[in-house]
């Protein structure tokens, strides 16, 4: 397999990833402050913070109210992570790769773009954003399905994967770290009732609510939560889950030595016990593993995207 | 109202289909009288199910638009009346591409030789020396079997009398094929009845063929070589056509950046393993873009050093650099000449007469004439760069005229040929529209002409214009056996 195409692959499924969770955050949060008292110091900052992107947007915004926040995350073009630059730059990808994705998924990412850039901003009105965020979500999970229902189990598919866990695994530290900060309200008293109910969030804001109970079976806790993030071993967004995925990947692919043994030193995660870590401790522990995803990043692309 | 052959108009015109208004020729009626029996409903029912097969075929070519976000896929054009040849003058037109296509191959060795043409004053050497084709880096270079022009995309046009005239030949990167194989799948889709009627020949053997060509270039004698498509990407107009005969072949597409030239003058391209041995480039990228190295050195389409492997026979690049020489509209004047000079034989197809402003006194009569005439830039294709002086305004003539009198060598003139007209839908009846032919020549160990080729047909009344790009569209191609029970 090329190189480019292998490479094209891969972004192709992180920007896919990446667009989902950004709507999914979105809507999430959206929806707890519904649930919160005004007064609450929370609010949309926080969602800035996740896509570590507070700098750019204090150059463009001067508050960071709802509206300025859905916009910057959504349809603003100077944010190159916004969700429609995201779903445009998996369209370019997925371009060049018509021949190796199924023929609809090239159609469903065309129209996904063309129709997402069509409806904003109108479609960020309140009344009609959740609806519209959700049904972006619902294509991208239809091109999840239909890559697995359709698509060779080869090379191709390897990078897939791993584009996607590395972007899930990206996601889960983020989410965690920014979430415990600000939600770390410990000897507030005021504010305890709320806190299940903003882990919950977190929870939702992964997909991982329903799994969480399942697995569980105790009320939402933020020591539990934080380790169903980053240790469990069988939740697709789950941190641990996603880099046991990028190696069961790179084990199907030559030259693999180098990134496997990466990606045993990340999984040594299963015996870390970041819930029993202060704020700055975990804080500190997270910043280690997204300077090991962004490693690892490279040395997927060094091994197998060298372009000299 | 349906399609009335009585009220189809031939005058002044070569018809393809009928001899004369509601005289069709005699192998096409069944054909002429298949259309006339479908009503208005059914004649749209079959151009929109056209329409759609192309539509979800993905047949497209791309156009660069600015405000529609840069380059964009347009749907290819296609017109559901198929044009027909018979295979008795077919196979007179195949003998003659085949001389043809010979003697260029001949002729572009020679040039980048012993020039022996020159020496013995068949082709002025100044031409030679003033070509913007002629590429001096490739002097001396010895391609396998002395074959330049691998595909070669010779345009034919048939003037009012019947008669059948090469109008030019592409020996660079021509194009087209692909939709020529596509325009067949879509009709045997939409038409599947008519090819009860007529014994047609098939197209679909190009991509094997053109395998084969290709093949039989390697440097490498092995059973499996490693070829691909280069292509320049996805903003080029013919990118479609490129992934389609990557795919078609199973041969890699590539993009200049996943090739490399390694210390052994091997090319390799990059994939997943590390660096694998490339033994055919078919390139889909102009000379000029090919090698920053060799040519031009801000060219980011290319691949540095691929000259230096190619000149000393470490990979096959297809068509040859330089083959260009020869598809120069000046150097076409003398391609009947290098077919009598090499071949010692006739012509088997005549060019269209051609006046060279850089003889004196074909200038004079050339400036003196320019209504009648049409100009062509030696070296533009598409369409671009010409005069159609009867259609001209008297500023565009003088606008010529001048430029013609500053570089003569730039210049020729051809009389304007009455193009021959074919029956074309329009709404829902046919009216008739000037075509050309472009068929596809492979020369590798042995010579391969596609049945038929490319059918380009002028959409607007009137026009002798048949590029895609501007406003041409296409028919499937019949060569059909009128012997054959």
């Amino acid at each position: 397999m090329l190189s480019r195409v292998a490479q094209r692959i891969y972004w192709l499924a992180r920007y896919l990833e990446r667009a989902e969770n950004t709507a999914r955050m979105v809507n999430v949060n959206a929806h707890l402050l519904l649930d919160l008292p005004k007064k609450l110091p929370l609010g949309w900052a926080p969602l800035i913070e996740i896509t570590g992107s507070t700098e750019l947007f204090s150059d463009c915004f001067a508050e960071a109210n709802e509206r300025n926040v859905v916009r910057f995350l959504i349809a603003d073009p100077r944010n190159s992570g916004c969700l429609l630059n995201s779903l445009s730059a998996a369209r370019e990808n997925a371009r060049t790769i018509r021949d190796i994705i199924p023929r609809e998924g090239w159609e469903i990412i065309n129209a996904l773009y063309l129709d997402t850039r069509a409806a904003l901003p109108g479609a960020l009105a309140q009344k009609r954003r959740f609806a519209f965020l959700r049904s972006v979500m619902g294509d991208i999970q239809r091109l999840n399905g239909l890559f697995a229902g359709s698509m060779l189990r080869d090379a191709g598919y390897s990078f897939l994967r791993m584009g996607r866990n590395l972007e899930r695994a990206d996601m889960a530290t983020r989410m965690v770290d920014v979430r415990s900060e600000n939600l770390l309200l410990e000897g507030s008293e005021e504010l305890l009732p709320f806190e299940r109910i903003q882990w919950m969030s977190v929870l939702q804001s992964l997909s991982a609510y329903q799994s969480y109970i399942q697995k569980v079976q105790g009320p939402v806790r933020r020591r539990a939560a934080v380790r169903f993030l980053l240790q469990d071993p069988d939740f697709p967004r789950a941190f641990l889950h996603c880099s046991e995925q990028v190696k069961a990947c790179l084990q199907t692919l030559p030259n693999n030595d180098a990134p496997v043994r990466f990606v045993n030193r990340i999984s040594r995660i299963r015996r870390a016990r970041p819930d029993e870590m202060s704020a700055k401790q975990l804080h500190d522990y997270i910043d280690r593993l997204q300077l090991n995803l962004a490693r690892l990043d490279s040395l997927i692309a060094k091994t197998y995207f060298a372009y000299d | 109202m349906p399609i009335r052959w009585k009220n189809y108009k031939v005058s002044g015109f070569y018809d393809e289909l009928l001899r004369s208004t509601s005289r069709t020729r005699d192998w096409a009626r069944p054909l002429c009288r298949f259309f006339s029996a479908l009503n208005d409903q059914e004649l749209l029912e079959r151009k929109t199910a056209a329409e759609l097969a192309i539509r979800s075929m993905g047949i497209t070519f791309t156009v660069y638009s600015e405000e529609e976000g840069g380059s964009i896929d347009r749907t290819w054009p296609f017109d559901i009346i198929p044009r027909v040849i018979t295979k008795v003058e077919w196979d007179r037109i195949e003998q003659g591409l085949k001389q043809r296509v010979r003697a260029l191959n001949l002729l572009i060795d020679d040039l980048y030789h012993k020039q022996k043409i020159i020496k013995d004053g068949v082709l002025p050497g100044e031409l030679i020396a003033d070509s913007e084709n002629f590429r001096p880096q490739c002097v001396g270079v010895k391609p396998p079997g002395g074959i330049w022009a691998h595909i070669c995309g010779s345009d034919l046009v048939r003037d009012k009398d019947g008669t059948v005239y090469v109008l030019e030949d592409n020996l660079r990167v021509p194009s087209g094929v692909s939709y020529m194989l596509e325009n067949r799948a879509v009709m045997k889709r939409i038409f599947p009845e008519l090819f009860e009627h007529y014994s047609i020949e098939p197209v679909d053997d190009y991509p094997t063929q053109l395998h084969q060509c290709l093949a039989s270039m390697s440097p490498r004698k092995q059973s499996f070589p490693e070829i691909v498509v280069l292509t320049p990407g996805i903003y080029n107009s013919a990118y479609f056509e490129h992934s389609y005969l990557a795919q078609q072949m199973g041969a890699e597409l590539v993009e200049g950046a996943d090739l490399l030239v390694g210390d052994d003058d091997c090319v390799y391209m990059r994939t997943v393993q590390g660096p694998a041995r490339v033994d055919v480039i078919y390139r889909r990228i102009d000379d000029l873009f090919l090698d920053p190295e060799a040519f031009n050195p801000d060219s980011m389409l290319g691949v540095p050093g691929l000259m230096r492997a190619w000149t000393r026979g470490k990979v096959a690049l297809v068509n040859a650099p330089g083959a260009g020489v020869a598809d120069d509209k000046v150097i076409y004047a003398f391609v009947p000449k290098a077919i009598n000079y090499y071949l010692g034989e006739q012509p088997l197809i005549a060019n269209v007469p051609t006046y060279l402003c850089t003889d004196k006194k074909e200038r004079e009569y050339v400036l003196a004439n320019l209504d009648k005439l049409v100009v062509k830039a030696a070296n533009e294709s598409g369409g671009y760069g010409m005069l159609v002086g009867p259609q001209a305004s008297q500023a565009e003539r003088n606008k010529f005229a001048q430029l013609i009198r500053r570089r003569p060598r730039n210049y020729i003139a051809q009389p304007l040929l009455t193009l021959s007209t074919t029956p074309t839908l329009v709404d829902s009846h046919a009216e008739p529209r000037h075509l050309d032919l472009r068929p596809f020549i492979l020369s590798g160990k042995d010579t391969y002409v596609t049945t038929g080729g490319l059918t380009r047909v002028a959409l607007k009344k009137g026009s002798t214009v048949v590029n895609s790009s501007q406003g041409g569209g296409s028919k499937d191609t019949w060569i059909i056996d009128t012997e054959a029970r």
